[in-house]
């Protein structure tokens, strides 16, 4: 079972559409305790960091168990931010605390959101992004955005490099969004189904 | 010596597809579409040559009060894996609940906002500002830039800057600008409105109406400052018009998005 975890930040219709393109139903546990059965875990999500509110509590503890249990985690977007320790945009709203950091506002330098397709620089090697030429252009909207770390596997740049893709493990992330980003998304979809069943 | 660049953002070029009970209603004659007017046909094909997000406005929708179709939203996001936009009488958050659950990553609202601000924080509240498109359009009339409601026939009495500076801080992501004087004209976008709009305001501006050359879009992007440009008729003329432009900007030095 892939959950796709729905706590109220966003319409899910378009990532349901874009794994079902990639050949996977998406199944959304209505309890954390549902967790147990799944190979996977989706964290979609648009909008506010202190969106991620209702992700603390049971749902963290459950996520964290199924992860020890070798289920893969692929945060889209919003989702992504989440795997980090924190947001400047919800201070008081921790993250998952999985990857090292701090997601902060994009630079106003340029125009925030960031809304379009903008170019993936490869940092080294994923399985996530396996077959991505350097310079592929996926679509983005987001105003916040995470730091270019160790876990980073490819950075875009907006006033700023940030962390467009992260890989560590079975633990994936993308600040695009693959479901709306054409051909590529949809094999880095497949990608991470691949990563699943390894 | 070479700097770094700023962005990598790319300019995007958006297909708008004018739909009215379910057809495309601006001529489309391309070979190799089962149906001319099929707006997820049309789509399918502008996706492959490289379009990088689709707006359907239901163009009798304000004016009838219709909503738009469910069933169109659904035949066309089946095949499309990039944004899709949704404007045409979207007059609440039951409407734009219609749009998005059937397939609609934005809706586009032009005259319920100006008639309720309100309604923008709300949506942008319920579905994010990356979902909620404010479109605009105005004229020049004395000097500044007339806003006018319901299909362009009445006027709402405010300024274009001043509404997208307000539509901002309301919540609105993205700012649809329409120059009703070069609507239809394909005499060019008007790049001195597009410009003083995306100067005023954080979020992208896309440009619309006049598109008539390739030369237009270079224009709209450099002197009009345009983050985005929205065309529709120009699409139809050629079977390949939509990765000739991409590659034609590309050559003036404008960063765009090219699908091999």
């Amino acid at each position: 079972m892939i959950a796709l975890i729905d706590y109220g930040a966003g319409n899910l219709t378009s990532v349901r559409k874009g794994f079902a393109a990639a050949g996977a139903e998406l199944t959304t546990p209505r309890t954390p305790a549902d967790l147990a059965t799944a190979t996977a875990i989706v964290v979609p999500g648009v909008g506010h960091f202190q969106a991620t509110t209702p992700l603390g509590g049971e749902w963290r503890d459950s996520i964290l168990h199924a992860l020890e249990a070798g289920a893969a985690l692929f945060g889209i977007c919003l989702g992504l931010q989440w795997l980090f320790d924190s947001s400047t945009e919800a201070e008081d709203v921790p993250g998952l605390g999985l990857m090292s950091g701090r997601c902060e506002r994009l630079p106003s330098t340029v125009k925030v959101p960031h809304v379009g397709w903008n170019a993936l620089a490869m940092t080294r090697g994923s399985r996530l992004l396996d077959r991505i030429p350097d310079g592929a252009q996926v679509y983005f909207t987001h105003s916040f955005a995470a730091p270019v770390t160790a876990d980073c596997v490819a950075s875009a740049t907006h006033g700023r490099p940030f962390a467009a893709a992260v890989e560590r493990d079975r633990v994936c992330g993308v600040q695009f969004h693959p479901e709306k980003s054409g051909e590529i998304g949809l094999q880095i979809i497949r990608n991470f189904l691949r990563l699943i069943a390894a | 010596m070479s700097t770094a660049p700023l962005s990598n953002l790319s300019k995007r070029i958006i297909a708008c597809l004018d739909v009215r009970d379910g057809s495309v209603v601006k001529g489309v004659n391309f070979e190799g579409l089962k149906r001319a007017g099929d707006p997820a046909e049309l789509a399918a094909r502008y996706n492959v040559e490289g379009i990088d997000e689709v707006v359907i406005l239901d163009v009798a929708a304000t004016i009838q009060q219709r909503r738009a179709l469910a069933d169109t939203i659904r035949a066309v996001s089946s095949k499309l894996f990039i944004p899709l936009a949704v404007g045409g009488g979207i007059r609440s958050e039951a409407d734009a609940d219609a749009v998005i659950e059937a397939g609609a990553d934005k809706v586009s609202l032009n005259s319920a906002p100006l008639a309720e601000p309100q309604l923008l924080t709300r949506l942008a509240g319920r579905y994010g500002s990356q979902a909620v498109v404010v479109a605009i359009d105005a004229k020049r009339e004395n000097g500044r830039y007339a806003v006018f409601s319901r299909s362009g026939t009445t006027p709402a009495r405010r300024d274009a800057v001043e509404w997208a500076k307000e539509a901002e801080a309301r919540g609105a992501g993205e700012i649809l600008l329409t120059s009703i004087d070069r609507d239809g004209t394909r005499a060019g976008f008007d790049c001195e409105m597009t410009a003083a709009v995306s100067s005023a305001v954080a979020i992208p501006v896309i440009a619309s109406g006049g598109a008539g050359t390739f030369d237009h879009f270079l224009d709209v992007f450099t002197a009009g400052a345009a983050d985005a440009a929205l065309a529709a008729s120009i699409f139809h003329y050629s079977e390949h018009a939509v990765s000739d432009l991409k590659k034609f900007l590309r050559d003036a030095g404008v960063a765009v998005r090219l699908v091999s």
